[in-house]
């Protein structure tokens, strides 16, 4: 179900076709603990046809075994032992299904306080984010937070799904409440109207989910199913300067190939083609490409997405963790980050503290210089100079690197605009970091 | 510049004009060549955890383009049960001196003969794999190893990050997984501890198919239908080999089968197939109501959380 779309190229003039993968669905769920999100899970595989007999087997006689009268398809999805135990979602699941009109990557995050990191996890490749709320509660705080996190990270596409609408008696006027009470906050975090779609659901009965239900004549939308189907998925956006970090550089040094050089990576925005003049970063040597080579030989071009070799004209000294961009657009270079974090560890951010960012394909020292801010996600609000940042909160730092990064800012580039704040003592992940200031409210709060 | 290798393959979607016959097929192999690339960057020793199966073989020809031209710049390492399939051994060993590969064994049978390893009652090695495996590890001093694991294998599969950090023991503990952001790993690690590096994540047992069907990946011929002699125990038709055969009450019979997975041959199944050709297989799987360890590993039957708590102790 690929299709193809024509577009004119920058700078070469030239009409190119571009590959639209209209086949491909990625998505993440989020919602708070107990609001069912395992069982609407379970429920999109089992509805459709995605567990095979010999798992739903376990599934039915883990049921009995807990002496259930159905079975519980959120076992279909929480694999672990504690999860099992608990009847809750500690950790990410990456599930695979496909209808006949696209395949899916779901990422099926916990709802747990705890667990918004694995939120984080799920959400930042996502195309589109499945957000749970039980009908009886409607938006709470866990709610708000998730769709803040959402948004911050840029996750395009947004579903409320308003779960366990059997519990209200399948009554419309809770529904609306709960619909426009979200569309307001969505609004406010910057998402236009048509890229929130509301859906009432029973992940435990089905309705809604894959097929429409007779229950809520009042409901005139798609079921979950058919919008996840037939949503427009935005491909890697090909106008847009090119960037590849440099990952490895290749050289076989053998009787044939005695002169190859090769700088491996993958494309992470744009298209490269042969002859494009680049510039190498952060040293700002300008050269020309002579060949994209591929693991199955040369091409003319490549666009985000692909990995690829380059060889260049020029002999540059050049090695992992440069950056290779279009020459008349270059990312600005700079050993002052102003960005946004997702504070992700127990240990509290304090400024001043000497930690490590990996940017593309470099790691380098960093100090956190400033804590300027600390966003409030419910009241879309920000608190001034913080002391700390805590695990899950969302702040705005400024970071001076111990050596220069070629940077985008996020809200341009998901790739080159964000990085990874890392432990240096024990080598976690401390935070998830996003540069400039991708969220409009924050920026406004803070500029008020 | 001198002659390059030029291989037969499809030409880049965007340079031919043409609609793109290709899927998400391209997607998954550039993802794993740049996960490869990755632990190359940043690790000393990484090596390849091979058995001879065809999530393992997928494995090693993704590590062969990913630096192509060049050789692939670590080893790979078979840990050996001793239970083998005599046509799984030759094709190690045949791809192995095919692409100038080098391999490192770690022997279970080794462990046994000495004594460091005792035999299991129900003779099934698998589990007996971890020490080895882990040794193995500790002794070359490897920091990173790529497994062939796939998140829709299972379900503790699923909670499997790409890069996943094991401590000093081999240990994975699912609460304490780093988190993994958009394509940055993190295979930062202290001394003693290693990471576990599964570029087949997202792949799925039909893209695998269909990834061998484009590539033309060879594979040990006891993945197509054969006729065997099997019998059949916990509803597996197993074959009868080092780890022995049909106990009382068993019989044997010739059968026209095949093997969705390899493994100890102690506790892997084969399926009753006419699946002679890849395509055959693909179609085979894409009709299955089974998975492919439901319907053929011993192993992962013995309780609820078999895989959780392998994992737990420093199995794949």
């Amino acid at each position: 179900m690929t299709e193809t779309t024509t577009r004119t190229a920058p700078d070469s003039g030239a009409e190119v076709v571009l590959p639209v993968h209209t086949d491909l669905l990625r998505l993440a769920t989020a919602g708070s603990v107990d609001d069912g999100k395992s069982t609407l899970v379970g429920r999109l595989l089992h509805d459709t046809k995605s567990v095979l007999a010999d798992q739903l087997d376990a599934v039915h006689r883990a049921s009995a075994d807990r002496g259930l009268q159905t079975p519980d398809l959120s076992l279909l999805v929480d694999g672990l032992r504690a999860e099992r135990e608990q009847g809750i979602t500690i950790d990410v699941a990456y599930r695979y299904f496909a209808t006949p009109k696209r395949t899916f990557v779901l990422a099926d995050t916990p709802g747990h306080v705890q667990y918004t990191r694995n939120t984080v996890t799920g959400a930042s490749t996502a195309q589109l984010a499945i957000l749970l709320v039980d009908a009886r509660k409607g938006v709470i705080e866990q709610t708000r937070r998730h769709a803040a996190v959402l948004a911050l990270l840029g996750v395009p596409q947004l579903v409320l799904a308003v779960n366990k609408i059997d519990m209200v008696e399948y009554d419309g006027a809770i529904y609306e409440r709960i619909a426009e009470e979200f569309a307001g906050h969505a609004r406010a975090l910057g998402y236009s109207d048509d890229a929130v779609v509301t859906i009432p659901v029973s992940a435990l009965h089905g309705d809604n989910v894959v097929e429409r239900s007779e229950r809520t004549p009042w409901y005139s939308g798609p079921a979950l199913l058919e919008h996840l189907e037939t949503v427009p998925v935005a491909p890697d956006p090909f106008d847009v300067p090119f960037r590849m970090p440099v990952q490895y550089v290749i050289r076989p040094r053998t009787a044939e190939l005695p002169d190859y050089r090769g700088y491996a990576g993958q494309v992470s925005a744009g298209v490269v083609a042969q002859g494009d003049e680049v510039v190498v970063l952060p040293a700002g040597i300008r050269t020309r490409v002579s060949k994209v080579d591929t693991p199955d030989g040369p091409v003319p071009r490549a666009s985000a997405g692909r990995s690829v070799t380059l060889l260049l004209e020029d002999d540059v000294d050049l090695s992992r963790g440069d950056l290779i961009a279009t020459a008349d657009a270059a990312p600005r270079i700079t050993d002052e980050l102003d960005a946004t974090v997702c504070w992700l560890a127990e240990k509290p951010l304090q400024p001043g503290s000497k930690l490590l960012v990996k940017h593309g394909t470099r790691t380098v020292q960093a100090m956190v210089t400033e804590l300027s801010a600390r966003f409030d996600e419910q009241e879309l609000t920000s608190v001034d100079t913080p002391d700390s940042l805590q695990l899950n909160e969302i702040g705005r730092v400024q970071l001076r690197t111990a050596e220069p990064l070629p940077v985008d800012d996020y809200a341009e580039s998901r790739r080159t605009g964000s990085f990874l704040v890392i432990d240096p003592a024990d080598g976690t992940t401390l935070a998830a970091g996003l540069i400039g200031l991708p969220l409009a409210p924050l920026a406004a709060a803070v500029a008020s | 510049m001198t002659a390059e290798p030029q291989l037969d393959l499809p030409e880049d979607p965007v340079s031919t004009g043409a609609p793109p016959q290709v899927d998400n097929l391209d997607a998954l192999e550039s993802e794993a060549i740049h996960i490869f690339r990755e632990v190359a960057g940043e690790f000393d020793r990484p090596v390849i955890l091979f058995s001879g199966g065809k999530d393992s073989t997928v494995l090693a020809h993704l590590a062969i383009k990913a630096f192509r031209p060049a050789a692939v710049p670590f080893p790979l390492l078979h840990v050996d049960t001793g239970h083998n399939f005599d046509e799984v051994i030759e094709f190690r060993d045949r791809l192995v001196a095919e692409h100038d590969l080098r391999l490192v064994v770690a022997s279970v049978q080794d462990y046994i003969d000495d004594g460091r390893l005792a035999e299991r009652p129900d003779g099934i090695r698998n589990p007996l794999q971890t020490t080895p495996l882990l040794d193995g590890i500790t002794e070359n001093k490897f920091d990173a190893v790529f497994g062939g694991g796939r998140r829709d294998e299972e379900r503790a599969r699923a909670k499997e990050r790409i890069f996943s950090l094991r401590n000093a023991f081999g240990q994975w503990d699912p609460r304490r997984q780093r988190p993994e952001l958009w394509n940055l790993y993190n295979g930062r690690h202290r001394p003693g501890e290693h990471v576990r590096v599964f570029p087949l994540s997202n792949w799925t047992e039909l893209d695998i198919w269909r990834y061998i069907q484009r590539e033309k990946i060879a594979l040990p011929e006891i993945y197509y239908a054969h006729r065997r002699e099997v019998y059949q125990r916990d509803g597996m038709w197993l074959t009868s080999g080092p780890w022995g055969g049909a106990r009382d009450g068993e019989t044997v019979e010739e059968k026209i089968v095949r093997y969705r997975t390899v493994g100890d041959g102690s506790c892997t199944g084969a399926v009753e197939s006419e699946a002679y050709t890849v395509d055959d297989v693909i179609a085979e799987v894409a009709a299955s109501r089974l998975t492919e360890r439901g319907a053929t590993r011993a192993d992962d039957r013995m309780s609820e959380a078999a895989m959780e708590d392998r994992k737990r102790e420093g199995y794949f």
